[in-house]
């Protein structure tokens, strides 16, 4: 069973304006969603409460909304969430709500419309916990990057490791723009997605990478772009299939997971399904675009070869 | 060539013999159970108590699976969670004063998977229902409140040595000493310096206003802070006890804040309430006189109180409160000069020791009652006779019957109160329903996504496809074994964790196969493909797999909660990953074909 027999190498490069224009407007559409809509953050990182609790019967919205502005509690958002049975609150952190007695105050006001009512979960972050999260995850992202950048540098060469890094942090902003413009809501979990991610991706760009070095040495005659396409060909089948199976396991996770493993597993759809085309056909044109020559490779593959322990027959 | 050392393919044996055993107890998961341990050191817990258990158990007709000793506690495995809850109670009325009942998970697998150590896996308070809770010391309190308490130190100090001082004020981080000529500032400054060791001074103005200015030293701010949240830490920790949880987690985190996590847990009002409360300590005198056999009957005098002391004889103490704990600086439990007994050595502040001494000249003789109040409920720690008038704030309490219940009487006297006020900045609770539905929702994404993944490389690979199914199932057992070796804590994204990292460590079989396939396409000889596909494609592998784990270090590193449970079995699964691709993987396709000497084709 082989689904790819390709006999040719696809002119891959020759496509490089389109594949670029198409990235570029992607990723610009992604930005302008950041800047017009923001991210629906969750309150992980805005700070604030979140109950979720089950009525015995399908709850009355408008009534549980009464009975909460009768308790003196503001600004809650009342939804119905997953069965007719659920209810989630939210509660900003501003106003006489913004502490760790909110979530009773709403219980007991719950309680006095309906005693069936019983909590599912409670999550409160006051505003200080949130701002740090908030500051840990965006940290995380850059040391992320900048780990990657700095590995693939001494594995390969800063061409390669600038290329592959560029077209995955292009992902991760096509993801947030996602976020953005769906207005999803963005939690730590949806983080640690796009972090896990983001280490994923870069392996594509390696897998091409590596391939792209062994034929610079076999392929004496050969130009740069038809290295490039040959690896890219030679390589695209491994791509399709691995990215089909962990994209398996992720819809596993869409449809079998619940809500909480919900929006994690949309961050690592989109991810994946970019993730094949930019460190592909955004990772090699950058590395063409920044003037690699035959001589960068031989060089450090050299070296590459003494710490891979002999890894290249 | 496609052949291992027969030593190589016994250690890939025994590894997964190994990923078994220990994967093992996660298929007999835990059962619910009951677990009565004795308050304190005093009590320990025995075959006495637990045939005491049995014989109650059976009184109430509650059916139960076993009652073994474990630790300093007795634990009641039930079948059922109504059996469990039924247990709890008829025990609690029963050991209710002096035990703690408490409900509990303990592992269902059988004895010989215990002896060996294998544990399921700790599941986190997403999966089994419970409350964390993160506390936030307040710091500025705590300093303020030293502050104070200095002040008023060197405030009686310089009055008791007759240095004037014309003003003494302080904010919340220094003290400001004015006084009207040098020489008496200098005077000041010896004698603090002196006896206020913790405390940088400085001299300031010397026109009219001499100025003396008292800040607290870096080193002793930094022991002042983290004395506030070992403190604070100690009380929770005898809080958290009275709520009857099995394996509270009470731990500092940073500088300044405390993560506190009750598994099981449902009522976090009143968890809450319990962990904002506040103690304090009372000395009182006692009353000898009244009759206290009399007193036992009913006939408790008006202004007196009766309690039990701590070795349970009945005591009767007096409404009226002379000192309050307020005045103790610290409490450290050590051993009396003379008899060699075990004693507790409480300091007292200035003020304090001034009103101790009072207490002390006025009551040679009688007895004084040191009480631990908290919500209202009044303990006796104890009740010592005063034998002379105790001056200098450092008292001595003995009669003490171990060097264990010293610390512990000292640990209650440092413990009685929070040394500084708490907030509850961060707060999750899961109930128990929605914990079990996690459960099964992270199960099966796992179970479908898998059973997907290997039909389709079966289908696709064929032969080698089998192989790269086994490797990954070898893959999953290997890190759930690893994961419940080292107890880490399974949460929800962990669970999501698994299911990725098994969709992502597919990739090296794919780079094999593929390549194998590759060689194949380009003339190689079945064997040699085989031999140059693992071989070409480790290098790649090795790449892929450190980008991804730089990405698990990171969050692991900066993550906190659930996320970093994530991140854990990321990092884990990526090492089980790489063993598991490449070796495993190996060494059945060198068992298939690896001996065959002419081999015409491979299924691949």
């Amino acid at each position: 069973m082989e689904f790819f027999r390709i006999k040719h190498d696809i002119p891959f490069m020759r496509y490089g304006k389109i594949t670029t224009a198409i990235s570029l407007i992607t990723f610009l559409f992604a930005i302008w969603a950041l800047a017009a809509r923001g991210l629906n953050l969750g309150i992980d990182f805005t700070g604030g409460t979140l109950i979720e609790v089950t009525f015995n019967q399908p709850a009355n919205i408008d009534q549980v909304r009464q009975t909460l502005e009768q308790a003196r509690i503001k600004d809650a958002s009342v939804q119905v969430f997953g069965a007719s049975n659920d209810v989630l609150i939210r509660l900003p952190l501003h106003g006489n709500m913004g502490n760790s007695k909110s979530s009773d105050a709403v219980i007991t006001a719950l309680h006095s419309l309906d005693a069936s009512v019983t909590p599912k979960r409670v999550d409160f972050v006051g505003p200080q916990v949130g701002s740090e999260l908030y500051n840990n995850g965006a940290l995380a992202l850059m040391v992320v990057a900048g780990g990657i950048l700095l590995y693939l540098a001494l594995r390969f060469e800063w061409r390669f490791a600038l290329a592959a890094i560029i077209a995955n942090v292009h992902d991760v902003v096509i993801i947030l723009g996602c976020f953005a413009f769906f207005q999803w809501e963005f939690n730590l979990t949806v983080l640690a997605g796009i972090l896990a991610v983001l280490g994923y991706s870069v392996n594509e760009s390696v897998v091409v990478f590596d391939r792209i070095r062994e034929n610079l040495r076999k392929m004496r005659k050969a130009t740069i772009p038809q290295i490039i396409d040959n690896a890219i060909t030679t390589t695209m089948s491994r791509t399709i299939i691995t990215h089909g199976m962990t994209e398996t396991m992720v819809l596993s996770m869409l449809f079998f997971g619940g809500d909480a493993l919900h929006n994690f597993a949309l961050a690592l759809t989109i991810g994946i399904l970019f993730g094949i085309y930019s460190s592909v056909l955004v990772a090699s044109p950058l590395l063409l675009m920044f003037g690699v020559k035959r001589e960068h490779f031989l060089k450090s593959t050299t070296k590459a070869e003494v710490s891979a322990n002999g890894a290249q027959v | 060539m496609n052949r291992f050392p027969l030593w190589k393919n016994l250690l890939i044996f025994a590894i997964l013999l190994l990923g078994v055993l220990y994967s093992l107890p996660n298929l007999y998961g835990e059962s619910p159970a009951v677990q009565v341990s004795p308050d304190g050191n005093a009590a320990k817990a025995n075959a006495l108590l637990a045939q005491q258990i049995i014989d109650e158990l059976h009184a109430a007709q509650v059916n139960y699976t076993s009652v073994n000793l474990s630790g300093n506690s007795v634990v009641v495995a039930l079948s059922n969670t109504d059996s469990q809850l039924k247990a709890k109670d008829v025990l609690e009325s029963r050991f209710g004063n002096g035990y703690s009942v408490a409900l509990n998970l303990i592992s269902a697998s059988p004895a010989w998977l215990s002896a060996i150590g294998a544990k399921p896996m700790y599941l986190g308070l997403d999966l089994r229902g419970g409350v964390h809770f993160l506390l936030q010391v307040d710091m500025q309190a705590a300093l303020g409140k030293a502050i104070q308490r200095n002040t008023s130190d060197i405030r009686s100090q310089l009055r008791d040595q007759k240095i004037h001082y014309s003003d003494i004020t302080n904010t919340s981080q220094e003290i400001i000493l004015h006084f009207s000529d040098a020489a008496t500032r200098g005077l000041a400054n010896t004698l603090i310096t002196k006896n206020f060791p913790d405390l940088l001074l400085t001299e300031q103005g010397n026109n009219g206003d001499f100025i003396l200015q008292a800040d607290l030293r870096a080193d002793a701010l930094k022991h002042l802070q983290d004395n506030a949240v070992q403190q604070n830490i100690t009380t929770l920790r005898n809080r958290v006890n009275e709520l009857g949880v099995a394996e509270p987690l009470i731990q500092q985190q940073g500088a300044d804040r405390v993560v506190v996590e009750l598994p099981g847990v449902q009522d976090t009002a009143k968890a809450k309430e319990i962990l904002g409360r506040t103690a304090t300590l009372e000395i009182r005198l006692v009353d000898d006189i009244h009759d206290i056999a009399a007193a036992a009957q009913g006939q408790v005098p008006f202004d007196d109180d009766l309690y039990t002391e701590r070795n349970g004889t009945p005591i009767l103490v007096h409404k009226e409160v002379l000192l309050t704990g307020d005045y103790i600086t610290d409490a450290s439990p050590g051993f009396d000069q003379q008899s060699g007994q075990a004693a507790v050595h409480v300091n007292f502040d200035s003020r304090g020791a001034r009103i101790f001494r009072d207490i002390t000249h006025d009551n040679v003789g009688k007895r004084m009652a040191i009480l631990l109040v908290e919500k209202g409920k009044a303990e006796v720690i104890t009740a010592p006779v005063i034998r002379e008038e105790i001056d200098g704030g450092r008292v001595q309490i003995t009669g003490m019957n171990s060097p264990e219940e010293a610390s512990e009487v000292a640990l209650l006297l440092r413990a009685g109160a929070l040394a500084a006020p708490m907030n509850i900045v961060e707060e999750r609770a899961v109930g128990p329903s929605l914990g079990s539905d996690n459960i099964r929702k992270g199960f099966h994404a796992n179970l479908w996504g898998f059973v997907a993944v290997i039909s389709f490389m079966i289908f696709y690979y064929r032969m080698f496809g089998l192989f790269a199914a086994l490797s990954l199932t070898a893959n999953g057992l290997l890190l759930v074994a690893l994961l419940s070796l080292m107890q880490a804590t399974l949460t929800l994204p962990g669970m999501a964790g698994i299911a990725l990292t098994l969709g992502m460590a597919i990739d090296a079989n794919v780079l094999i196969n593929e390549r194998i396939r590759e060689e194949l396409r380009n003339g190689s000889s079945p064997q040699a493909a085989i031999h140059a596909g693992y071989e070409r494609a480790w290098g790649t592998i090795l790449d892929s797999n450190i980008t991804t784990l730089i990405a698990g270090v990171a969050l692991f590193w900066l993550g906190s909660g659930s996320v970093r449970g994530f991140a854990m079995v990321f990092c884990l699964g990526i090492v089980t990953s790489m063993f598991s691709a490449v070796t495993i993987s190996r060494a059945l396709a060198n068992l298939t074909y690896g001996r065959r000497v002419r081999l015409a084709s491979i299924s691949i």
